[in-house]
């Protein structure tokens, strides 16, 4: 088998424009069967547009869309009846209940799944009775993943399916996502949350004004910071970035709120030469704290922003 | 595994039940005409006269000349004890006062017309009780004939106006909520055929016709005896004929707008003029001659016309196919051009 038999989806070169913003801007990516793609960026970087571009609801203004091997041009009803989408809002009828929804949508479809099994699976059988415009935030999404997961596709197409919802309610549709790949399905998500993207995605693409800057598995892109570490500290007064730079396993540092944040390949070595230089400034500690470096710092390092501008 | 129906059959209920649950929407299809149709026709009513208030001084004979009196279809006469009988009439209270006899005693002021008027009938009706004959026979023609009352031209309009709100308002306004709500691109989707979708919001629509019509048609009857003088199969192929068409003019009104104030500005673009010039209220003759052509092409004129010819003149569908034609061509042409334009995002 060579390796384009093993992809599902691919797009070559995809540009859009939408009056005077690019919005798409050449972007090549490629989803393998039974694979969890994610398009990880902030708001505003193209995901949406491409993933819609993808899902054939777009037209793109340039480059190559291939599904299950046809392009939208070729036969986009064999397409339909072999994807789920979910949009990143779409408010259903309010005065329809969870199982008329469903067996609305089952009715579009040649094949597909049963309605009462598919809510008893989302944790919705008790709401199947319930009407729409009665279901909190999370049963919404969870609605919208059904009408997703209705057809049986064979590839899921997720935009921000966690914007907005709680703890709990997330969790939830992780174990969707989970469930839905067991089976044996390919998906391609959006999120602009990194621990998503890190808990989910088998690989990541990050994109930043409609291009792609890094692509990989999560634990291979965070591997490509070389620092390991991210010490963040306040310090009254603050200390200038031109010390910080010298102090020993300072990769790089930035302001990050009011706060340093430092990319170091060793806490132990860098910690106590960070406390010493505090020592000899006379610099009064106000907050530290470490982690692990996550997709989060990648972003940062690759734009000097931050992923979520909140 | 339950059975799965089509895609038409789903989106068809998935409508109707839309509909049915919203509870001002049957309001405006099923309830606004109504009382539309009462308050126009109490308003256009023709009146029965008032009776005029007569009083029979209590004595032995008071009782006969009550029951005579009540007769007479002008007049309503109580008895009264003589002091409070010439008290009424002097008050004005009542008109004339009828004293038993013989001789029978009128009372009444003669410089009132209502007194004279209550004279000669009680007279009339007494002398008829009492025997008389008339010599000369006589027929009373009144211009109160069921059919050339302004409500029997009145209903039929309504009915026209009807058919096309509920067609504009019950798919354009559904229609551009699920285009608000993203609802529409969810279902393109989908393999959800595109036809499909609007086929349903029409037939949806069929299925309230038969009610909507037959409740204002029964409505009508039972208040002001309108009845339908030609054939109920007549009634509703032209019904179901008008609805299509103003369906498909619904949805087209609804192919682009993704406001609800837009739409409702198209609506009202397309409604008014018709029902100023369909001849919901008045009839669309009064209008110059150079008009005419175009009002003979409006959707509501070959409605309101075919309506009025099914339930006034009792007319039948071979005699109406103009219309008829007008409408299927509204229906036709509105919904190509409506999947045409759709917008579905």
């Amino acid at each position: 088998m060579t390796v384009t038999d093993d992809l599902v989806l691919s797009c070559r070169n995809l540009r859009k424009r939408f009056a005077d913003v690019v919005a798409v801007d050449g972007l090549d990516l490629h989803v393998r069967r039974g694979e969890c793609f994610g398009l990880l960026g902030p708001n505003g970087a193209g995901k949406t547009t491409t993933i819609e571009i993808l899902e054939g609801l777009t037209d793109q203004d340039d480059g190559e869309v291939t599904l299950l091997g046809r392009s939208w041009n070729d036969d986009p009803q064999w397409l339909r009846e072999r994807i789920g989408i979910s949009l990143q809002e779409t408010r259903f009828n309010d005065k329809l209940t969870v199982r008329e929804t469903l067996r609305l949508f089952r009715s579009f479809y040649k094949n597909g799944r049963d309605p009462e099994a598919l809510t008893a699976d989302l944790s919705l059988g008790e709401k199947q009775d319930a009407r729409v415009g009665k279901l909190s935030g999370g049963q919404r999404q969870r609605l919208a993943v059904a009408c997703a997961l209705i057809g049986d596709p064979e590839i899921l197409f997720l935009d921000e399916p966690t914007t907005g919802l709680d703890p709990q309610s997330r969790l939830e549709l992780w174990e969707q996502v989970h469930r839905f790949r067991t089976s044996g399905g390919s998906l391609l998500l959006t999120t602009h949350y990194m621990d998503e993207a890190e808990r989910l995605c088998d690989r990541v693409a990050i994109v930043d004004h409609g291009r792609l800057i890094a692509l990989g598995t999560p634990s291979e892109l965070i591997g490509s910071l070389q620092t390991a570490n991210v010490v963040e500290f306040a310090s009254e007064p603050m200390i200038p970035d031109s010390i910080l730079r010298t102090i020993e396993g300072v990769a790089s540092c930035m302001k990050r709120g009011p706060n340093w944040s430092l990319n170091v390949s060793s806490l132990a070595t860098t910690v106590p030469a960070l406390l010493a230089v505090l020592e000899r400034e006379g610099a009064k500690l106000l907050t530290l704290s470490t982690h692990q470096s996550t997709l989060e710092d990648l972003f940062v390092s690759l734009t000097g922003r931050e992923l979520r501008d909140e | 595994m339950s059975k799965h129906h089509s895609a038409l059959i789903e989106l068809t209920i998935a409508r109707t039940k839309e509909f049915v649950r919203q509870g001002e929407a049957v309001f405006w299809v099923f309830a606004f005409p109504l009382l539309l149709a009462l308050a126009l026709g109490f308003a256009f009513r023709e009146k029965a006269p008032d009776r005029i208030p007569v009083g029979v001084i209590a004595g032995s004979s008071s009782s006969s000349i009550l029951s005579s009196l009540a007769k007479s279809p002008a007049l309503i006469a109580r008895i009264y004890e003589a002091r409070q009988g010439s008290e009424a009439l002097r008050t004005g209270k009542i008109s004339l006062l009828v004293e038993g006899g013989p001789p029978l005693v009128y009372r009444f002021d003669p410089t009132r017309p209502d007194s004279r008027v209550a004279r000669l009938e009680a007279d009339d009706a007494l002398q008829q009780a009492a025997g008389r004959r008339n010599t000369l026979p006589v027929v009373e023609k009144r211009l109160t004939e069921k059919g050339s009352r302004y409500i029997d031209f009145l209903i039929p309009g309504l009915l026209g106006m009807n058919l096309m709100g509920t067609g504009m308002w019950g798919i354009g306004f559904s229609i551009v909520t699920a285009r608000m709500n993203k609802l529409l691109k969810r279902l393109i989707a989908t393999p959800m055929r595109k036809s499909d979708y609007m086929m349903a919001q029409m037939l949806s629509r069929l299925i309230f016709l038969v009610l909507e019509v037959a409740t204002l048609i029964i409505f009508a009857w039972l208040t002001f005896g309108v009845g339908v003088n030609g054939s109920i199969f007549t009634l509703a192929v032209t019904c179901l004929v008008g609805a299509t068409a103003f369906s498909g003019i619904g949805l087209l009104v609804a192919a682009r707008p993704s406001t609800i104030e837009g739409v409702s500005g198209l609506m009202n673009l397309v409604m008014v003029p018709m029902w100023l010039l369909s001849g919901v209220f008045f009839s669309s003759e009064r209008f110059p001659d150079w008009a005419q052509p175009l009002i003979r092409a409006l959707p509501l004129t070959a409605l309101n016309d075919a309506l009025r010819a099914v339930m006034i003149e009792g007319r039948s569908i071979t005699t109406i196919a103009t219309e008829l034609a007008i409408l299927a061509v509204w229906a036709v042409v509105t919904f190509a051009i409506a999947l045409r334009i759709f917008r579905w995002k």
